[in-house]
C-alpha cells in the first residue's frame, strides 16, 4: 500500500465534491491513482483527455508513483 | 532568459514572460515591454470573452487555474517558439477569476526583425497554452445553467500548426 495525495481540479474537483485527499491504495502508476479515483467518485472521464503532474511536474499516465507522491489530476484543458 | 542591446547601450534582460494574473489585462500596456530597436515586427493576439458558444447565450466566463504548472509549462512553450521561431521578445498573459463579455482573458505578443516569425511564434504560443496549460473554464449560460468548456477542437488547430 502506499499513501498518495490526490488533488483535484475544475470539474474533478466539483465531482469529487473536495480540493484533494490522502488515499492509502495499491497503485503503480498514475493511471492507477486516476482509476482508484474514479472508483471512488464515479467519474468515467478517459485519460486521453486528461492530463497528469506528480509533486508538482507534468507526467504521464504511465509514470511511477511512489509512497508520498502528491498526484494532480487535471480534467481536459481549456485555456485562451 | 535572453539578453538584447537597450536603446541606451544598457544590457536589457528580458525573459520570454508568462504571467497568471486575477487583475484586467491591458493589452496596450503590455506591448510597450515588447519595444525593442531592432524590433521591425509585433504581433499580438487578445483572445476576448464571447457572448455565445455552440449556440448557448454566454453570460459570463469564470477561469481556473493551477498556476505553479501553468507558469512552468507556459515557459516550456515559450522556449519552444524561440526555437522554432526566432525572435526577440515574447510576452503571454493569461486571466483568472469571473469575466464578463468583452474582457481580454488571454494577450499574447511577440516582437521580431520580421513579421514573419512575430506572426508565427505568435500563432504556436496561442495555440500551445490553449492545450497545454491547466487552465480550465467555465460557462455560466444566460438560462442559468453552467458547464465546464472542453477544448477538443483547440487541439486540433495546435497540431496543424506545430
Amino acid at each position: 500500500m502506499k499513501t498518495i495525495t490526490v488533488r483535484y481540479f475544475a470539474m474533478f474537483r466539483e465531482n469529487a465534491g473536495l480540493d484533494a485527499e490522502t488515499l492509502s491504495i495499491e497503485a503503480a502508476t498514475a493511471a492507477d491513482v486516476f482509476s482508484a479515483t474514479q472508483d471512488r467518485h464515479g467519474s468515467k472521464e478517459p485519460t486521453g483527455h486528461c492530463k497528469v503532474a506528480i509533486n508538482d511536474v507534468m507526467a504521464d499516465w504511465d509514470s511511477p508513483v511512489n509512497d508520498g507522491d502528491t498526484v494532480l489530476l487535471f480534467p481536459p484543458v481549456a485555456g485562451g | 532568459m535572453t539578453a538584447t542591446q537597450c536603446c541606451c547601450s544598457h544590457r536589457l534582460q528580458v525573459a520570454d514572460v508568462i504571467v497568471m494574473t486575477a487583475d484586467p489585462i491591458d493589452p496596450d500596456e503590455l506591448r510597450k515591454q515588447l519595444f525593442d530597436r531592432a524590433a521591425g515586427a509585433y504581433c499580438g493576439f487578445e483572445g476576448w470573452i464571447r457572448n455565445e458558444n455552440e449556440g448557448q447565450a454566454v453570460q459570463r466566463l469564470e477561469y481556473e487555474a493551477y498556476d505553479p504548472l501553468a507558469v512552468t509549462e507556459g515557459e516550456t512553450i515559450l522556449a519552444e517558439a524561440r526555437r522554432r521561431f526566432p525572435h526577440l521578445h515574447a510576452h503571454c498573459v493569461h486571466r483568472t477569476g469571473m469575466l464578463e463579455i468583452g474582457d481580454c482573458a488571454v494577450w499574447v505578443g511577440v516582437s521580431s526583425p520580421h513579421r514573419h516569425e512575430a506572426f508565427q511564434a505568435c500563432r504556436y504560443i496561442i495555440d500551445q497554452l490553449k492545450v497545454r496549460l491547466p487552465i480550465w473554464k467555465k460557462e455560466h449560460y444566460v438560462d442559468g445553467n453552467s458547464g465546464w468548456v472542453n477544448c477538443e477542437r483547440c487541439a486540433e488547430h495546435a497540431e496543424t500548426s506545430s
